[in-house]
């Protein structure tokens, strides 16, 4: 009755992608890996993309800020103590004559003894650029004196203003940046490397480990971080040179950040070392270390950037609130918060407002940071649907 | 309950008692002790400090012995309301310190208070309208009040007190009361001055708070039981109230840990940028002139508050949600 079907083999050759050929777009998508599926989601954020964006040329301003800035840190113009900000102009008596700014003329309010800057439309300044200006030391290494805009031969260009010193506020910013930028970088290193530690151990091991972690945890989160942050800072030998208080400040900053981290560690691996792969791990005889970093971190590596971008605001706003009160950096080392200390003197804020500048970049490095944080959050687990 | 009570007040103390140890550390931390620091400034100033005086310090705070020793008479000090020798003013703490205390105490709990009052009807509304303009507009600014460290934006609020009304917006109370004893006058004027550093301290805070509520709103009302009222025809206004806003209001409570320590950090630099007559400004001139042991019975007495604060919040919150188990112990 059945008759048996006789064996079949094809003699085409075999093609797994014969049902359903993918272009090569399409392949692009299936096989991208979870870091470039990030950054696409990441791109759908226009937001964290600009703040992103911003950061970087920040980041990267403070790389070759002695060309960028017209002026160094510590030049004294005593000529022009507290003058106002000069604008940028392009036509004179309409007709262009390129960027130039007008030069002062000087008088003393002998009233309320303010100090008076008149631009003089007779004074036409032209901007030089690429020009020879101030010495510097590029990062303590190259001498050079090129600068990519300085002021006409004995003129003036204070974009943003002077100080009681006669100091161009403009280059100051751009010197502070560098300080206050990088802090919050290095804060959120020692942070990162504590948090991972603390969090790792505890939800890696869990017993009575856990539940030290757990209540120095509890406990650290519990006390108001800006009087501990005084308190250690105010505790810092007077005799230190400025550059190791810069290093002390940092390291405080992040002795006291770290549990946020540690407490999203360790409930991450408290899950995630029950996993099958980590017993296999395990079982060929990797160490602990070897198992935390190299099996279970890179699950979440993402997640923890994140937060980590998220509170490196703290830390800048950290060392600026230590420095404006007089117990974090010192000068000759500037940063934001040193530069607001000038503002502390509300009589020569109000006579000279241009002294409250250094709050702008401040805010907006924290904003920047936010957004794109709030961005690398919702791209961190590129698999969820939107 | 009465069990979780008493744990949780057995954590408080432990709590305490580290803190304790750790404000002692910190005092300590100076190098040499602050008695050597001290005479040293006096003798720099060319005075001559009775050497009497200098005996009786050092073994009124135990300088002379081990530290552990000194730790211990430096608590039970602090226990029975000596909270140790200011030398910088040359009292004893608690008379430095004086309304002090009192004021700061009343600074934060305002604060809290315009935090909750503030947010919560901004955070329901952004949640009932959401993507309206006046969600955007209220998110953009809560993002600036995120961003706008609260010191910066007292120091705004002087200059423009300054310029627009030639007048200081500093101080906790009209200048006449300030050395008088308390009366219903004095308590006025405080009131009438508090407003501006509770606006300033609180903004971040609100913030965060709205932006917190907004979101757990949103939640609950994407869930089913909210569409299932609306289909039964409940007034929106009764639903709203009746479940999601219930639900939502949890972490409102919760929140207090992480908002309280985040006020009273707030509160101390802004007092002291705004001169208030808080531990703010004692705090920090104290700090810069190591003056450690009035800097540690601050730090002290700031650390208890937000442990009490948080105390009573856990306390409140179990009262309020009847879903939080009090024998703890994940169950996996």
């Amino acid at each position: 009755m059945s008759e048996r079907l006789a064996h079949f083999v094809s003699e085409a050759p075999f093609d797994p992608l014969e049902v359903e050929t993918l272009t090569a777009e399409q392949e692009r998508f299936y096989m991208a890996s979870q870091w470039r599926m990030m950054w696409w989601r990441l791109k759908r954020h226009r937001l964290a993309v600009i703040a992103g964006l911003a950061l970087v040329l920040s980041y990267f301003s403070i790389l070759i800020t002695e060309v960028l800035a017209p002026y160094d840190l510590h030049t004294r113009n005593i000529d022009h103590i507290y003058a106002p900000p000069q604008l940028v102009h392009f036509f004179h008596e309409d007709r262009f004559v390129g960027p130039f700014v007008y030069g002062f003329d000087y008088t003393l309010n002998l009233e309320i003894l303010k100090k008076e800057y008149v631009p003089n439309p007779a004074k036409v300044q032209r901007l030089r650029f690429f020009c020879r200006g101030d010495d510097y030391v590029f990062w303590g290494l190259i001498e050079g004196d090129r600068h990519l805009v300085c002021p006409a031969e004995g003129g003036t260009m204070f974009l943003l203003g002077t100080d009681r010193l006669g100091r161009d506020m403009a280059s100051r910013l751009l010197y502070a940046g560098r300080i206050s930028l990088t802090v919050g970088l290095f804060g959120i290193a020692i942070s990162f490397l504590l948090g991972i530690t603390f969090g790792g151990v505890a939800g890696f091991f869990g017993g009575w480990v856990d539940n030290v972690v757990q209540r120095m945890i509890e406990i650290l989160r519990s006390l108001p971080e800006l009087p501990l942050w005084m308190a250690l800072s105010a505790a810092l030998p007077v005799t230190w040179s400025p550059i190791l208080v810069f290093f002390a400040i940092t390291i405080i900053l992040g002795l006291l950040d770290w549990p946020g981290l540690a407490r999203a560690v360790r409930s991450k691996l408290l899950a995630l070392r029950e996993e099958d792969y980590c017993a296999a791990a395990q079982l060929l005889g990797a160490r602990p270390s070897r198992v935390i970093a190299r099996h279970l971190l890179p699950n979440f590596m993402s997640h923890l950037i994140a937060s980590a971008t998220l509170s490196i605001p703290s830390m800048i706003l950290g060392e600026t609130a230590l420095s404006f009160l007089g117990l974090g950096l010192r000068p000759p080392v500037t940063s934001f918060g040193v530069l607001l200390t000038e503002a502390q003197n509300i009589e020569a804020v109000a006579l000279y407002p241009w002294l409250m500048l250094p709050m702008l970049p401040v805010v907006v490095t924290v904003l920047g940071f936010n957004f794109l944080g709030d961005g690398l959050r919702d791209a961190a687990d590129p698999y969820a649907e939107l | 309950m009465f069990g979780y009570l008493v744990r949780r007040v057995l954590t408080m103390i432990l709590t305490l008692v580290v803190v304790s140890a750790l404000v002692f550390v910190i005092i300590q931390l100076p190098p040499g002790d602050y008695l050597t620091s001290y005479i040293d400034e006096l003798q720099s100033q060319g005075e001559i400090v009775p050497a009497a005086k200098i005996e009786f310090l050092r073994s009124h705070y135990g300088l002379d012995r081990p530290l552990i020793e000194q730790y211990w008479i430096w608590v039970t000090g602090l226990i029975q309301g000596d909270l140790g020798y200011s030398f910088e003013f040359s009292l004893p703490v608690t008379d430095v310190v004086g309304d002090r205390l009192l004021l700061t105490m009343v600074l934060n709990f305002s604060t809290i208070l315009f935090i909750y009052v503030v947010a919560f009807p901004i955070g329901v509304y952004s949640a009932t309208h959401q993507y309206s303009w006046g969600d955007h507009g209220l998110t953009l600014i809560g993002f600036l009040g995120l961003a706008t460290p609260n010191f910066l934006l007292a120091l705004v609020l002087l200059y423009l007190a300054n310029v627009w009304f030639g007048t200081s917006i500093g101080g906790l109370m009209a200048p006449e009361y300030l050395e008088q004893p308390w009366s219903i006058g004095k308590a006025l004027s405080v009131l009438e001055h508090l407003w501006v550093p509770v606006v300033v301290i609180g903004t971040s805070g609100t913030a965060g708070m709205i932006r917190r509520l907004r979101a757990n709103l949103l939640d609950e009302l994407r869930k089913q039981y909210v569409v299932t009222g609306r289909a039964k025809g409940l007034p929106t206004g009764r639903l709203l109230l009746k479940y999601p806003l219930r639900m939502a209001l949890n972490p409102f409570v919760a929140d207090i840990g992480s908002l309280l320590p985040q006020v009273v950090s707030g509160s101390v630099i802004v007092s002291a940028v705004m001169s208030l007559p808080t531990t703010g400004p004692i705090l920090l001139s104290a700090l810069q002139s190591q003056d450690m042991y009035l800097a540690g019975s601050f730090l002290m007495f700031l650390a208890l508050l937000t442990v009490m604060g948080i105390f009573l919040s856990d306390i409140l919150l179990t009262a309020l949600d009847p879903r939080i188990r009090l024998q703890g112990g994940v169950q996996r």
